[in-house]
């Protein structure tokens, strides 16, 4: 009887279990399922090459992909260097330490900060201290704070990975600490420090809430690295929420989740490759 | 560095405010009229925290379910879908599910439950979603971390395997899933533009599930764009109210991980 019971809870509990996990997958294929069935059938290609009319109601969205680009090329060319070097000075240079804990703590939290928060930091010390208004160096700067940590994680992670041997090899080789770390650990952790950028790609693509406070919204087509711009993400955000047009914001967003999912395609494949490579 | 940039500027802007009407005025104060000058963030406050404890009703036992499930019963094809299908989960921006919420569940909730629609009970289920990924992840990890010996162990003392898991593993697995749960919190307590997008954001004191509210980073979010002068001070103030309650629970969550580690 007792052995009965305990079979009877596991069955159930593998039956509720079972559900949930079906759901979770049921929901998120039926979020990606509407908005990709609305919004297919209106990217054409003069969709994207088009500027849009009347605030959008009509035409493209050609300003706001360069907008997008723009701003995460940005944030990628600052976050990088900052990040590999931060990642390197904390695997190579220093033992754990008094520093290395605070740099660990700091990246730590700072990857947890909500992005309106972001937003708030970027729009005084960018957008008002700086004095850079509203524009894409103002946004891409937040937004490379945003994505620091993932980068510095990511690239960690992969300086970790490489066997101690290859820093012996390349000592006895006569190698100064700097030709070791440029010659024998950069280009083994370059995968994963390119895992890491693609990361930080696929959020600069994503985030609204920073991006809104810094870059502005205007819809005009960028000149220079001060002129404000406005994303994908915030265009999709500004049709839907002030009703302009919902064919126009299915089709953004139709676009966004598709240029996410290529993203995310290529860093799992690239993770994948890189890991099997290891092992 | 850059932490610190942070903290100083979104504190020397809140600050004065918080001085000048009185720590307690600010964040026990129920009105919230800016054109009149009184900053009371009491509403928020609650709301942000309604918001939370519903995201995390429903995303906690979801995210366990799938915890358990990836680990443990999911036949390796099945896990080999479900694990980018949930990596792709945190990838979708947030205003594409706020959108999704907006088109699809706050009709729903109106339709069926009555209110506007617009209210905690669509947030929070929106919001126990897109804080899945992190529980699922985190928690994953502490259970794969576990010696295999704590299974065998219970299973050979006659154990079911659900028995294993329930007794065994998810207590030893205990501090990374509590992290797991600590740190989807924070996601949810900073979460904006969907929230914008779903709560209906009317100031006043929730009083149900199917009210409509706004939550502190709403707030922030759509005061932001036209706020000057004091008013734009009280949204700083609200940034630095916000920022110490992540701050808590990051530390919280840092701090119970380096003790599992150590």
């Amino acid at each position: 009887m007792l052995l009965r019971t305990r079979y009877l809870t596991q069955g159930i509990a593998k039956v509720l279990i079972w559900i949930a996990a079906l759901s979770t997958i049921a929901v998120m294929i039926l979020i990606l399922l509407q908005i990709l069935a609305e919004g297919l059938p209106i990217l054409h290609l003069r969709f994207f090459l088009e500027s849009p009319r009347e605030m959008g109601r009509e035409g493209g969205i050609f300003p706001t992909i360069i907008g997008t680009v723009a701003l995460t090329a940005v944030a990628i060319l600052f976050a990088t260097p900052l990040g590999v070097g931060t990642a390197i000075f904390l695997r190579e240079y220093t033992r754990e330490s008094h520093i290395s804990r605070i740099i660990r703590f700091g990246t730590d939290c700072l990857a947890g900060v909500p992005s309106i928060i972001f937003g708030l930091f970027g729009f005084v010390f960018f957008v008002i201290y700086l004095n850079m208004g509203w524009s894409i160096l103002s946004g891409g700067l937040t937004l490379a704070a945003m994505i620091l940590p993932t980068i510095i994680s990511t690239a960690e992670e992969a300086i970790k990975a490489i066997p101690y041997s290859y820093r012996e090899v390349s000592y006895s080789l006569g190698g100064t600490k700097w030709q070791t770390v440029i010659r024998a650990i950069l280009p083994n952790a370059l995968p994963g420090i390119f895992t890491g950028i693609i990361l930080g790609v696929g959020r600069s693509i994503g985030e609204t809430a920073a991006i809104i406070l810094t870059a502005g919204s205007s819809l005009v087509m960028p000149t220079s690295l001060f002129s404000p711009i406005r994303t994908m993400s915030i265009h999709f955000y500004i049709l839907a929420r002030e009703g302009i047009s919902m064919d126009m914001a299915y089709g953004t967003g139709a676009a966004l989740i598709l240029l996410v999912l290529l993203i995310n395609t290529v860093a799992h494949w690239l993770l994948n490759r890189y890991i099997r490579h290891r092992v | 560095m850059i932490l610190g940039l942070i903290t100083f500027f979104i504190f020397e802007q809140g600050l004065p405010l918080i001085w000048k009407i009185g720590p307690r005025a600010f964040i026990l104060g129920e009105r919230w009229v800016p054109s009149q000058g009184s900053f009371g963030i009491l509403p928020m406050i609650v709301s942000s925290f309604w918001v939370t404890i519903g995201a995390l009703a429903l995303g906690i036992p979801l995210g366990l379910a799938c915890t358990i499930f990836l680990c443990e019963w999911s036949p390796p094809s099945v896990g080999m879908v479900l694990r980018p299908a949930i990596q792709l989960l945190a990838a979708i921006p947030s205003v594409i599910y706020g959108f999704w919420g907006l088109i699809v569940l706050v009709p729903l909730v109106r339709n069926y439950l009555g209110g506007p629609g617009l209210s905690i009970l669509s947030g929070s289920m929106i919001l126990g979603f897109m804080i899945l990924p992190t529980i699922i992840s985190i928690s994953e990890d502490s259970l794969n971390a576990l010696p295999p010996s704590y299974k065998q162990g219970a299973l050979a003392l006659g154990a079911t395997h659900w028995q294993a898991i329930w007794r065994v593993l998810i207590p030893a697995a205990r501090s990374g899933i509590v992290t797991s749960i600590i740190l989807g919190m924070g996601r949810a307590v900073g979460e904006t533009m969907a929230m914008i997008m779903i709560l209906g954001n009317a100031v006043k004191m929730p009083t149900s599930f199917l009210d409509s509210a706004r939550t502190l980073t709403t707030n922030i979010g759509i005061e932001m764009g036209y706020a000057s002068g004091a008013h734009r001070q009280a949204l700083f103030a609200t940034g630095v109210v916000l920022f110490i309650i992540i701050m808590l629970l990051n530390s919280l969550a840092i701090f119970l991980s380096r003790r599992r580690a150590g």
